[in-house]
């Protein structure tokens, strides 16, 4: 097998000098009835690299994938043009096969990039400072509740109305266990402000995505200030990064916990995972040490050479156990390593420009959709995403424009289930999307309600 | 007071001998905000034909601050720094508990096919049939290999697998009406740390049992234990000492009669594969970490995966989303509460690590049933013959045969002025890095040594002579060649108190 | 003049009339390392004997701090959270935690001497 170095010679020398006869006698410790004499049942032998991959080429194939059709889903997860070097520099030996820094003499590479992770991460959300990452978007939201009801010791939670949905439910499965009250407001476009009369003394933190889940830009002033009166914390969601270059940061608008999904930034679309967390909180110390996750921070060695670790570790699960911020221990590594590379790339001026470039875009397309009869643009503001309301059943009409090639949108019953809001599209454009696309979109969309 | 730290120092003594670290291979290289400039952009965009502002007013008018880099630039950054790692692709990387083994290109390659790296988790079902059918088959994969009922596939990593496990157990026991009573989790000592974090964040409270002298559960403390309050056992097997659990079906049985639930942590499932199956040794959930056992690289930390199986008492309550139907009628996904009133909710969004299945699936397929029981046999074999070339000048924890891990304590550098810490920065010299240090809790001064199943024989015959050497020179006395390692690294040891007292998380300028 | 006690987790208390001050002992100071950081309760927090009142950190542990009696804090040593080092440098004067009030002055009996923790400390 050509992952196995070892040949029968060989392991024949080694169970010599161990002083056993059968490999089976380094196994005795397995309780005689639970022993498979004869190993797995139900499984094929061991396969060549070409059958493998051409098992996995024949499965690539029954998908429909985002560059072989006109492309417009959004929601949570976004389609943008990695560069090259990207892809090539995380598959460096160095970076792909290193385990997490806890050597930092050898690790400086991985320390390194994150220290310009965090950075990164801090200056786009306007915040003071950021974790090495979290798993996802969601799970970063959902750490970022528990976090605000440590600091504030309070154990209420509100949600706003253009949450995520599956934010909204991972927040409140993760968090429920630990005392916390999770109030979902009913989902709807415009309506986030809603939550302002319901914060009161017991609120922890509210929590707000903008743009949110429909496209909408929302004011985040408002909602910091009514929190704040209480004493209770604003946590910003974000689910689009590339968002950040054209609009003010969460931090200028008084977010106190900026919770992001990454992916947009370096990540492909990988069918929704492996993604990236983002956690960004206040400088100051009551908010770091109740953060989760890892830090890597700036020392220096025993020549007083500059160098990075792991620090503030005494938060974690594998110092302080049961008492820890979190139990997360892998984290997002390489996906925030993709993430740092392609905004080196595209620096200050390459966000704004990308994000200008989508916004473009996106209004470009808004217009061309909204003028087909019986379509209506529900979202005043928004950024690359937008909401429609159709003349007909979201579901059945992606169902037809997949048949043409087109991947038109994320019905809004998709994410919030079927009833409520069947007739609403949620569309995102990015600088992916050409003329042609969104001609073929807007002429499909046409044919079919008409 | 109740830990000590074994003597670990986390700050740097004054330096005698201090070796600049200088190589035509391995040049300075500064910061990214060092090297790079707020006007740079390495990438080429469209250029706009508009500027519109639909932006409710919410424009950015201040620079954020980022500094970007031309590509050659980039490039050239990024690989230098790459250079100051090390990574099992450059020698054995024998970090016990981790299993850092060979990570297969044509994972790499497979994952990267546009049909499952460019999909969209949203994109309505009928276009990503090939891509549940993917998911589908790592479900039967890891049913066959642990014998179990269940998969839920979307946790993220290990410990939001163990999540997973003790949410399901939260909610069998929430829906007999005990949740009140039952609240403790007894968890051993020698346990990972995301163990007892996960039962808290659960609403559990944590019970520690001790380990015996041989290095596994105490039975008699185990059993005084017992009551109708438990919750659940968490038992890593084998474990982190590298010992399987001899008692373990007894554990099992004897958890179910009090009415709790088995959690198994899975992490060390390599050792295992085709040797036996979980389901027989009386598991309820276990998480498998598909970046140890199925070869998905590491990467600096993730990102894992952690796929968690159920037994039939624990099945229906896997959160959403969850793929349904079959390749002949067409796959599914259930993604809404009304789809499963059992599950016990959602635990992020979308339906997990797609990419990390995609690699964990082609290792499977490559190795298939009998080359995965090839595995473990070859990962045990590897890791008993270091503990038989070893076993003289170190000091093995415990007596016996060791499954896919060694584990030594410090008793054998006793009045040599080395520690633990010490002689593994002293291995970084050598041109390896460290084992697992001063981890599990029960031992002193822990070495734990895990070599995995992709190492050669001469690969280990190197890694033995190079740690009888060392055991031998601190033995003699030669004790600044373990007190001032590393020498040869890109850095000496670093100031992790300073690193702690003052904090500088980020770049200023 | 204070009198001063020792608890079996290492810790001191400095004893004057029907208050205290409390800190760790030097030996304990030194087991766990380069200190960086305490987190101290607040005044005004009513404590039993054995509560957990604060928690002691070095780089690679973090060790809870129990209440040696009961009481009521009234002060605690602020300057600890900038300079948490002073507890390595002086663990029986400037780093001191917190200051208390006794509401049980009888539990002081449960406490150790000068001489009978020296000699528990040898005994470990």
């Amino acid at each position: 097998m050509r992952y196995l170095p070892l040949d029968d010679d060989d392991r024949a020398k080694m169970r010599d000098r161990i002083g056993v006869k059968h490999i089976d006698e380094l196994f005795t410790d397995i309780p005689p009835s639970a022993r498979l004499d004869n190993g797995l049942a139900g499984l094929p032998n061991h396969a060549s690299e070409q059958s493998v991959e051409r098992h996995f080429s024949k499965l690539a194939a029954q998908n429909v994938s985002a560059g072989s059709a006109s492309f417009f889903c959004g929601a949570g997860a976004y389609r943008h043009h990695v560069p090259a070097s990207v892809d090539h520099l995380i598959q460096r030996s160095e970076f792909l096969t290193a385990y997490t820094p806890y050597q930092p003499e050898i690790a400086q590479g991985t320390l390194q990039t994150l220290f310009e992770f965090q950075t990164q991460v801090a200056q786009i959300t306007g915040m003071g400072v950021a974790n090495a990452s979290m798993y996802d978007g969601s799970t970063a939201c959902a750490e970022a509740v528990l976090m605000a009801a440590r600091i504030t010791k309070r154990n209420t939670c509100l949600l706003a109305s253009g949450l995520h949905p599956h934010y909204s439910a991972a927040t409140q499965t993760l968090t429920h266990t630990l005392g916390v009250k999770t109030t979902a407001l009913p989902p709807g476009i415009g309506r986030d402000a809603e939550l302002i009369k319901r914060i009161d003394a017991d609120t922890a933190c509210i929590v707000v995505q903008s743009p949110n889940v429909f496209g909408e830009v929302v004011d985040l002033e408002p909602l910091a200030a009514a929190a704040h009166a209480q004493g209770a914390l604003l946590i910003a969601v974000n689910t689009e990064v590339v968002s950040l270059g054209l609009l003010k940061s969460p931090g200028e608008m008084g977010a106190d916990i900026v919770a992001a999904e990454g992916q947009s930034i370096g990540n492909a679309l990988n069918f929704g995972g492996p993604y990236v967390g983002l956690l960004a909180c206040r400088d100051e110390r009551k908010f770091i040490r109740q953060a989760p996750g890892r830090f890597a921070g700036q020392t220096v060695d025993a020549d007083g050479k500059r160098g990075f670790v792991l620090t503030l570790s005494t938060r974690e699960q594998h110092i302080r156990r049961e008492k820890a911020t979190s139990n997360i221990c892998t984290n997002s590594g390489l996906c925030t390593l993709a993430f740092t590379i392609h905004l080196a790339l595209l620096g200050d001026k390459g966000l704004r420009h990308l994000a200008m470039l989508n916004h473009q875009k996106a209004c470009a397309l808004a217009d061309q959709l909204g003028a087909i009869p019986g379509v209506t643009l529900l979202t005043p503001t928004f950024f690359n995403e937008f909401t429609l309301r159709l003349p007909a059943n979201a579901t059945e009409v992606i169902e037809k424009l997949a048949a043409k090639g087109i991947l038109g949108g994320v019905p809004a019953a998709r994410l919030f289930g079927p009833g409520v809001m069947d007739d609403l599209l949620i569309i995102a454009a990015t600088e992916t999307n050409t003329e042609q696309d969104m001609n073929d979109f807007s002429t499909a969309l046409a044919e079919i309600l008409s | 007071m109740n830990r000590y730290t074994q003597d670990r120092a986390t700050r740097p003594k004054p330096t005698q001998n201090s070796a600049k670290f200088a190589s035509a291979l391995l040049q300075e290289e500064g910061l990214l905000y060092e090297v790079g400039h707020a006007n740079t952009s390495g990438v080429d965009l469209e250029v706009l034909t508009d500027q519109p502002d639909r932006l409710g007013s919410l424009a950015r008018t201040t620079p954020t601050g980022l500094v970007g880099l031309s590509e050659p630039e980039t490039l050239r950054h990024y690989v230098r720094l790459s250079q100051r790692n090390y990574a099992i692709d450059l020698g054995l990387y024998p970090l016990g508990s981790c299993t850092m083994k060979h990570n297969p290109r044509l994972n790499e390659k497979l994952a990267r096919l546009a049909g499952f790296a460019d999909i969209h988790p949203l994109q309505p079902v009928s276009t990503v049939q090939g891509a549940l059918g993917l998911m589908d088959q790592v479900s039967y994969w890891l049913l066959q290999i642990t014998g179990m009922d269940a998969v839920a596939l979307s946790p993220k990593a290990g410990a939001h697998g163990e999540m997973c496990g003790m949410m399901c157990i939260r909610a069998a026991i929430e829906e007999k009406g005990e949740l009140e009573q039952r609240k403790r989790v007894l968890v051993p000592t020698s346990a990972h740390g995301t163990n007892p974090a996960t039962a808290a964040a659960c609403g559990f409270v944590i019970d520690e049992i001790p380990a015996n002298a041989g290095g596994r559960v105490d039975m008699a403390a185990f059993r005084a234990k017992l009551g109708p309050d438990i919750a659940a056992i968490m038992l890593t097997n084998p474990n982190t000492c590298g010992l399987f659990e001899t008692d373990i079906k007894e554990i099992a049985d004897l958890v179910h009669e009090h009415g709790g639930y088995f959690y198994c942590d899975g992490a060390n499932l390599n050792a295992i594969m085709g040797k036996c199956r979980v389901r027989d040794l009386g598991v309820d959930a276990m998480h498998i970490n598909l970046h140890k056992t199925f070869s998905t690289p590491h990467g600096g930390g993730g990102p894992g995966a952690g796929p968690t199986v159920l037994s039939s008492r624990l099945a229906r309550f896997a959160p959403l989303a969850f793929v349904t139907g079959d390749r002949a009628t067409g796959f599914a996904l259930a993604e809404h509460p009304e789809q499963s009133e059992a599950a016990f909710g959602r635990m992020c969004a979308f339906h997990g690590q797609m990419g990390m299945f995609v690699r964990a699936l082609t290792y499977m397929m490559s190795h298939g049933g009998n080359g995965l029981r090839q595995v473990s046999e070859d990962a045990v074999l590897n890791a008993n013959y270091l503990l038989a070339r070893l076993q003289h000048e170190f000091s093995p924890a415990f007596a016996g045969t060791c499954m896919h891990e060694a584990l030594f304590d410090d008793r054998f550098l006793q009045g040599t002025g080395v520690s633990t810490l010490d002689f593994s920065k002293a291995l970084i010299d050598e041109g390896y890095h460290p084992m697992t240090m001063y981890f599990p809790l029960v031992v002193h001064g822990a070495m734990l040594v895990e070599p995995t199943e992709t190492e050669s024989l001469h690969s280990l015959d190197q890694f033995a002579d190079t740690m009888l050497e060392l055991a031998k020179a601190a033995k003699s006395g030669d004790v600044t060649r373990f007190t001032q390692a590393p020498l040869t690294a890109p850095m000496r040891r670093l100031d992790e108190t300073q690193a702690a007292r003052n904090p500088v998380l980020t770049w200023k300028p | 003049m204070a009198e001063i006690y020792y608890s079996e987790d290492h810790e001191w208390l400095a004893v004057e009339g029907s208050t205290a001050k409390v800190g760790i002992t030097p030996y304990a100071a030194e087991q766990l390392g380069d200190i960086v950081f305490v987190e101290l309760p607040d005044a005004g927090r009513n404590v039993k004997q054995q509560d957990e009142v604060a928690v002691v950190e070095s780089v690679k542990t973090a060790s809870e701090i129990y209440a040696p009696v009961s009481g009521t804090i009234t002060a605690n040593n602020e300057a600890l959270e900038d300079t948490p080092e002073t507890v390595n440098e002086d663990a029986q004067g400037a780093g001191w935690f917190f200051e208390m009030t006794l509401s049980n002055p009888e539990e002081l009996a449960s406490l150790m001497n000068k001489s009978a923790y020296d000699e528990f400390v040898k005994g470990l």
